[in-house]
């Protein structure tokens, strides 16, 4: 336990300050009242749902977990169910697969509700595109209120996305 | 010759691993896997391909392994009945993989036990088969809801848990099926297919260089071994050889993927037992080594840094410094961390003994990676088949016997030191070169390669077939996860369902490599 300790206190605090929001991630304009956001950007509730990524971008959905990005700090947390969440976190190409899956933890979710796109694949489809097992990106599927392009994005262009969602557009 | 058989004749393939080919009779399958199986080798992928665009009807292809190399088999089936012998009861990994090449090009095992669709759910109707050639999206679309008969445990208070796809945390989607009484499984079956985006299809369509971007993205947290194992198979079919410092960039960019993945696992399997100082604690250092791969190499997870032919970036002397750095910071922290993990009773207690694989059930069903090494399965492919510059580096191989959790958190904390090691080495013997690549943009006509990576998680096999242009016809990406999958089934039998996260965390397949 000492070690333990030892440790913790040695390590200090590593959390950097997050990212502004930023427009241009919004493809649809602000559907949610500005009191419903202030609410939401003050106690966020997130479920992820993989909708047929390749895991490079859940690697990143982790980092934004991790003691730098520390997303829980800014009162935002992943929670196991739809039914507990306010906001979609939806990576990949949607697999036609996992369109039925998709459709029903969106119907699962209260309102209201936002949805962000996360990684290449989820805003246009990316390098798996449109095929007879590939319905190319989120939008395509559900309503997407904001996207965050690369490949995967990083930790920080994901907060950045999320921070975008729950503020007042301008 | 890695193996004799009468009527088997195996020429042997140019690049960078061990490799043999050649063709046999649907009749030879079953006594030539049962004289591989018996003298301890193992089956690594099964896949097909339609020839009939020259005559051929279709093809079965194995890819078997022993100490020796990879033994590549082809087997022609003629078109109106592509059938050949089942040979999942030599080696029952192959179920998944025969039900797989069914349900995409239509392909069949006689006898085989197990006739359950495997990659289809209900995106395109049972008729068709998406790598045939003369495939038409259009008109096998279906919108089916998925009908998949689980197998059914009966007796007294025995119930079903179902779980999935959407799983309750970040990760890739899959269907558990548990049949438990109270808190004990009793059966678990898998069901996957979720993430199946046509990869192999898409192949079809992209160029030689194009193609390695989609190779890097079979299994995102393993783009480097893909990259590279594609990389390999295609310089084996042009008989290329790339830059020595190329090869020692590559092997630089699979160590750092490795220790990445071993850093963020340890973490979650502290997380996993409710110390969540171990998250906190080995996710710091994971960052610390992306960033270096950022700020060094352009990518956190080294995405598109392996091409055919080379590597797009070099590492200056500056960087190499910070390298070091990170390796010192890196083994005093693990070491501190370690020593933690061990002495804290409560994480030990869930660790011993949860998911036990004995060997002897490893070794039957092909456990392969650090999962295999876990369970006294000596296979790396950095050890057994070394290609440069794995030949000058010595791996040291971790294995462990008791096939439980704990096993695998030592064969972690062991390999993760190693490749420390081995990272320190390659930066000491970084070769100088002018060039980080040689051009690559056009393969033979008729050629079959294959290139196989010890990755993180196990060994990567990627195949490229070529046409009479020298297109890909089609490409073969395979992954540890086929291997290690079913095992996973077995490995829960016995324990409580609250262990079940630790214990498929211990393990840490990939969905979207084995679902394609």
């Amino acid at each position: 336990m000492y070690q333990l300790i030892k440790q913790i206190i040695k390590t200090g605090i590593k959390t950097e300050s997050p990212p502004l929001p930023d427009e241009t991630m919004r493809v649809q304009s602000q559907r949610l009242q500005e009191e419903i956001l202030r609410v939401f950007g003050s106690a966020l509730n997130i479920r992820h749902v993989d909708a047929g990524s390749c895991n490079g971008c859940e690697l990143e959905i982790h980092s934004v977990n991790n003691a730098y990005y520390n997303i829980e700090g800014l009162g935002i947390k992943f929670v196991a169910s739809p039914r507990h969440a306010d906001m979609l976190l939806v990576t990949g190409p949607v697999s036609r697969h996992m369109v039925t899956a998709l459709k029903r933890t969106f119907d699962a979710t209260p309102e209201p509700k936002l949805v962000v796109a996360i990684g290449d694949c989820a805003c246009d489809g990316g390098i798996f595109g449109e095929s007879y097992a590939s319905c190319g990106r989120v939008a395509n599927v559900i309503p997407v209120d904001v996207v965050v392009s690369g490949c995967p994005p990083t930790p920080t262009a994901i907060l950045q996305g999320i921070l975008t969602a729950i503020s007042a557009q301008k | 010759m890695p193996i004799t058989h009468p009527n088997l004749h195996l020429t042997k393939l140019a690049g960078a691993i061990p490799a043999w080919s050649g063709e046999i009779k649907p009749d030879d399958l079953q006594p030539i896997c049962q004289s591989v199986q018996d003298g301890g080798g193992r089956l690594v992928a099964l896949w097909g391909s339609d020839a009939r665009e020259l005559g051929n009807g279709f093809t079965l292809h194995i890819a078997l392994v022993n100490e020796t190399g990879l033994i590549c088999l082809s087997v022609p089936l003629p078109d109106g009945q592509p059938g050949y012998p089942d040979v999942s009861r030599i080696f029952p990994v192959a179920n998944r993989m025969q039900r797989a090449a069914y349900d995409l090009l239509g392909i069949y095992a006689h006898e085989g036990q197990d006739h359950r669709k495997w990659l289809r759910h209900g995106a395109w109707h049972g008729g068709s088969f998406p790598l045939r050639k003369d495939f038409d999206a259009a008109q096998s679309r279906i919108d089916d809801a998925d009908n998949y008969p689980f197998v059914q445990v009966e007796g007294q208070g025995v119930h079903e848990i179902a779980v999935g796809p959407v799983h309750a945390g970040i990760i890739e989607p899959g269907h558990f099926r548990f049949s438990v009484v109270g808190e004990k499984t009793l059966r678990l079956e898998e069901r996957f297919g979720y993430t199946h985006k046509g990869i192999e299809k898409r192949f079809e369509s992209l160029t030689v260089q194009q193609a390695a971007k989609l190779a890097g993205r079979v299994s995102g947290d393993s783009t480097v071994a893909y990259a590279w194992a594609y990389a390999m198979a295609a310089e084996s079919i042009a008989a290329v050889t790339p830059p020595d410092r190329a090869l020692w960039l590559r092997a630089l960019f699979l160590e750092r993927e490795r220790i990445a993945n071993h850093l963020g696992d340890l973490g979650y399997l502290g997380n996993d037992v409710a110390l969540s100082f171990g998250f906190a604690q080995f996710w710091i250092l994971k960052e610390q080594v992306l960033r270096n791969n950022a700020e060094l190499f352009g990518h956190r997870y080294l995405m598109d840094r392996i091409i055919p032919g080379g590597v797009t970036m070099d590492l200056a002397e500056s960087g190499k410094r910070t390298l070091f750095k990170e390796c010192a910071m890196l083994e005093h922290e693990v070491s501190v961390l370690r020593g933690i993990y061990e002495e804290h009773a409560g994480v030990q207690d869930r660790f011993i003994g949860a998911g036990r694989i004995e060997p002897k059930l490893a070794a039957r069903l092909g456990l392969c990676g650090l999962a295999g090494r876990a369970s006294s399965q000596a296979w790396d492919a950095r050890v057994q088949f070394p290609c440069a510059p794995y030949d000058k580096l010595d791996v040291q191989m971790a294995t462990y016997r008791n096939g439980d959790v704990a096993a695998r958190v030592i064969v972690r904390f062991d390999e993760l030191f190693e490749s420390l090691r081995l990272q320190r080495e390659i930066l000491n013997n970084l070769v100088d070169d002018d060039k980080l690549s040689v051009p690559l943009e056009k393969l033979p006509a008729h050629g079959f390669g294959v290139g196989m990576v010890e990755g993180w998680r196990g060994e990567v096999l990627v195949a490229i077939h070529t046409d009479a242009d020298g297109k890909l016809t089609r490409v073969h990406p395979h992954d540890p996860s086929w291997q290690n999958w079913p095992v996973l089934e077995h490995a829960v039998v016995g324990n409580i369902v609250p262990d079940f996260p630790l214990i498929n965390k211990s393990f840490n397949l990939s969905y979207s490599g084995q679902d394609l």
